[in-house]
């Protein structure tokens, strides 16, 4: 008998996880490409580079949501069976094409518009089984 | 491997959010963890690698196929029971990572 308590943590933490990971992606993707790639690959050149990086506001952001998202994978798989959460959280794909058709106007061909269906349709099914399978805790 | 860790390191212990750092500073002294991250790593690096020559849309099926092996490793190595309903979800997640990676 599973918990309501730990179906709606667990929910909880799916939710911030598919959110998380491709805005911390979306933030430190945008941050590198202002800052460019590295001039040569030396060592100094590569300092530099990094230094660079790390002056900007989005990589930090991006980093920092980062790691809050795989501190909740990491307590999230303490519980949850990975089996349950593998799938569920594809539903990042969602959120990334969902991203880059509203926030930055892509055009989402309709195949990806039909994977992101089969996507939800999967991660439902996975959603009504039960998160832990093992002893609660 | 990452799994397995937070299991070990959550054993027989109940859920309450003060305990959550407890867990993770657990989890870091905890040798299953790094070799999880070793190989998440890897994986990373070697996709990065395979993308600079290969299609994407040679890439996406197996981007899939990660979902059918996470399945597959959660049965038999971390024992877990794996509905029919939760092995049709796992199927159609992956056609649909196929689909989303792959489309043009």
């Amino acid at each position: 008998m599973i918990s309501k308590s730990l179906r709606a943590r667990t929910y909880l933490f799916i939710a911030f996880i598919v959110v998380s990971n491709p805005l911390g992606n979306t933030f430190l993707r945008a941050g590198m490409s202002r800052t460019g790639a590295p001039s040569h690959w030396t060592a100094q050149a590569l300092a530099l580079f990094f230094w660079k990086a790390f002056q900007s506001g989005a990589v930090w952001l991006g980093i920092g949501l980062l790691i809050l998202f795989f501190i909740c994978y990491m307590l999230l798989l303490s519980w949850a069976d990975y089996s349950y959460v593998l799938p569920a959280s594809a539903a990042s794909y969602v959120v990334v094409a969902l991203l880059g058709s509203v926030v930055l106007g892509e055009h989402v061909p309709l195949g990806r518009w039909i994977g992101i269906g089969l996507i939800c349709a999967g991660g439902a099914l996975v959603g009504r089984t039960s998160p832990a399978t093992g002893r609660e805790n | 491997m990452l799994t397995h860790a937070m299991k070990e390191v959550a054993r027989g212990e109940r859920w309450t959010w003060r305990i959550a750092p407890l867990r993770i500073a657990r989890a870091l002294a905890h040798g299953s963890l790094w070799m999880g991250v070793g190989l998440m790593a890897l994986a990373f690096f070697s996709f990065i690698t395979l993308l600079s020559w290969a299609e994407i849309s040679f890439v996406a099926p197996a981007t899939a196929a990660n979902y059918i092996a996470g399945a597959l490793g959660s049965k038999f190595l971390l024992k877990e029971r794996v509905s029919k309903t939760r092995w049709a979800g796992v199927l159609l997640v992956a056609a649909g990572v196929a689909l989303v990676c792959s489309a043009r």
